[in-house]
């Protein structure tokens, strides 16, 4: 389902972007390589969201390159909106439909053929068959983001934009999320994430950019960053539990409910 | 791409229509100012207006009504429009691979879809109330041709406003002056009863045209030079609004 090249699967040159006066991205020069997941970090306003809407079409850059599996954004950007699916910040359900319609809107918008197989098929892989006939405007914040994310994955896109993916959520939703993320990332997908949950960065990424005023200032493996820093030290520290490990032992439930998320789902018509 | 653009455009407007299902409410809200302005108009101050004619007073303003009841309706196609521009849906459309005309087209035609709706209802009150024609088919017709064509270039106003509102009421603010134009028209008295400077404005605006045109083929009187006029108000609007709402959403997408 997903073609391998040795070319990357996310390539950025020399991007830059201002909005009037403002520089936002200025010279952004990334790979993602085919299958990995890549987690861009940078605080708020540091350029990471301008990047996404460039590479998914929604803005064109002021100068620089960028090819999504091996479609150049600026000269072909229908090949590009075939080969890709964005996550935004804000889940992109329409709240009107239910879950189900929202599913089935999207496989018929990307033709494929039995829209409402793959909406059944969406709905038991991300554990939302019980919601699946409830208009989405009554579903919990991770429940959205679960539907969200499904909606994203209808038709199998090989690359994956993820823009802010936990930003609002619990800590169970969270770790749904993660295990979503995670099961695409066997399944070949290619993953642009980006974060500001550094955590969230060391549980995910195959490699990490660090995007600092509009430029990536670091771009490695977990492993290659740690080196940035002087050798650590041996202190020893009393392990007190995280707020977060007291509030998964008090509910006692990490999510599994997304674990079986994501796979197939449909295939392309033509 | 070009050839998905029908089935993506029937897609979207499949997914618009089934919110108007979902809340028929803004059908009805539609339809009742103008039903409480017939009532209004007709048992309140019809009897003291003489509008220099013998047919009954319902006759003579039912056609201003029908184009109160489509100016306040294209508000909602405005809403709707500024509602999925402010959320997240819109920009899953845009990074998909839809014709991105296709998800302006799509509003449109729900628009039209749902002011045919309170159009159809305001006219069934309107014949309860009394109002009666002799009109053919055809006139019936012309009637349908003008109040879609009017719909239409109305609609594309609309989207001009839920395309560049920056908040809910401004999305729906821009319909008040559009409602209220029939009133400074020959929709409810004959515009030789104003003063001069109102009655040039009446006579001049786009509505009275209209009005003139649809009251002519409701009571089989010949349209006269009205109907051009009034098809040229449509048709240049509609362009111009066109030309605007498109240019606006270029701008907004790239």
């Amino acid at each position: 389902m997903t073609t391998r090249t040795r070319e990357p699967a996310i390539r950025v040159r020399a991007i830059t972007k201002s909005y009037q006066d403002l520089p936002v991205l200025r010279g952004v020069d990334l790979d993602v390589a085919s299958g990995s997941i890549l987690a861009l970090l940078g605080s708020n306003g540091a350029g990471k969201t301008t990047l996404v809407r460039i590479l998914s079409t929604l803005l064109k850059a002021n100068a620089g390159t960028a090819t999504v599996h091996g479609f150049d954004v600026a000269s072909a950007p229908g090949d590009v909106r075939k080969s890709i699916s964005l996550t935004g910040q804000f889940a992109a359900v329409d709240e009107v439909l239910t879950g189900r319609e929202n599913l089935v809107l999207v496989a018929k918008l990307r033709h494929l053929r039995n829209p409402g197989v793959i909406a059944d098929d969406m709905l038991a892989r991300f554990s939302l068959t019980d919601a699946g006939s409830r208009r989405a405007a009554t579903y919990s914040g991770g429940m959205r983001r679960r539907l969200d994310i499904a909606m994203s994955l209808v038709g199998n896109p090989p690359v994956v934009f993820l823009d802010e993916p936990t930003t609002g959520l619990d800590p169970q939703a969270r770790i749904e999320v993660w295990q979503t993320v995670k099961q695409l990332a066997r399944d070949g997908v290619t993953i642009l994430l980006t974060t500001q949950y550094l955590d969230e960065a060391e549980q995910l990424a195959d490699r990490i950019a660090i995007l600092h005023k509009g430029k990536i200032i670091q771009n490695g493996t977990l492993a290659e960053l740690k080196q940035l820093l002087p050798p650590a030290t041996i202190e020893y520290v009393e392990k007190q539990p995280t707020l977060e490990d007291i509030f998964l032992a008090l509910v006692g439930d990490t999510g599994d409910a997304a674990g079986k998320a994501a796979g197939s789902g449909g295939e392309e018509s033509r | 791409m070009t050839a998905h653009a029908l089935s993506d455009t029937g897609t979207l407007t499949g997914r618009s229509l089934r919110h108007i299902l979902r809340s028929p409410d803004t059908i009805i809200t539609t339809a009742v100012t103008p039903v409480a302005l017939m009532l209004l108009f007709v048992y309140v101050l019809g009897g003291a207006i003489n509008t220099g004619s013998d047919e009954s007073y319902i006759d003579y303003m039912l056609p201003g009504i029908l184009l109160i009841t489509i100016a306040s309706g294209i508000a909602y196609t405005a809403y709707r429009l500024f509602l999925d521009m402010r959320g997240g849906i819109f920009e899953r459309f845009q990074s998909m691979p839809i014709p991105r005309p296709s998800v302006l087209w799509a509003h449109v035609l729900t628009s039209l879809v749902a002011n045919l709706a309170s159009i159809v209802i305001v006219t069934g009150v309107a014949l309860i109330m009394g109002f009666r024609t002799g009109a053919s088919v055809a006139d019936w017709l012309a009637v349908a041709g003008v109040l879609i064509l009017f719909t239409l270039a109305l609609t594309w106003i609309a989207v001009i406003a839920g395309l560049s509102a920056k908040t809910v009421d401004g999305a729906s603010a821009f319909s008040y002056p559009l409602i209220f134009l029939p009133f400074i028209s020959s929709a409810f008295v004959p515009t030789d009863s104003m003063p001069g400077p109102v009655a040039w404005f009446a006579e001049n605006q786009p509505v009275t045209s209209i009005v003139d045109t649809l009251r002519a083929l409701f009571a089989q009187q010949p349209v006269g030079a009205d109907i051009w006029i009034a098809l040229a108000w449509c048709a240049g609007t509609l362009v111009a609004a066109y030309a605007a709402a498109t240019a606006i959403y270029r701008k907004k997408i790239s």
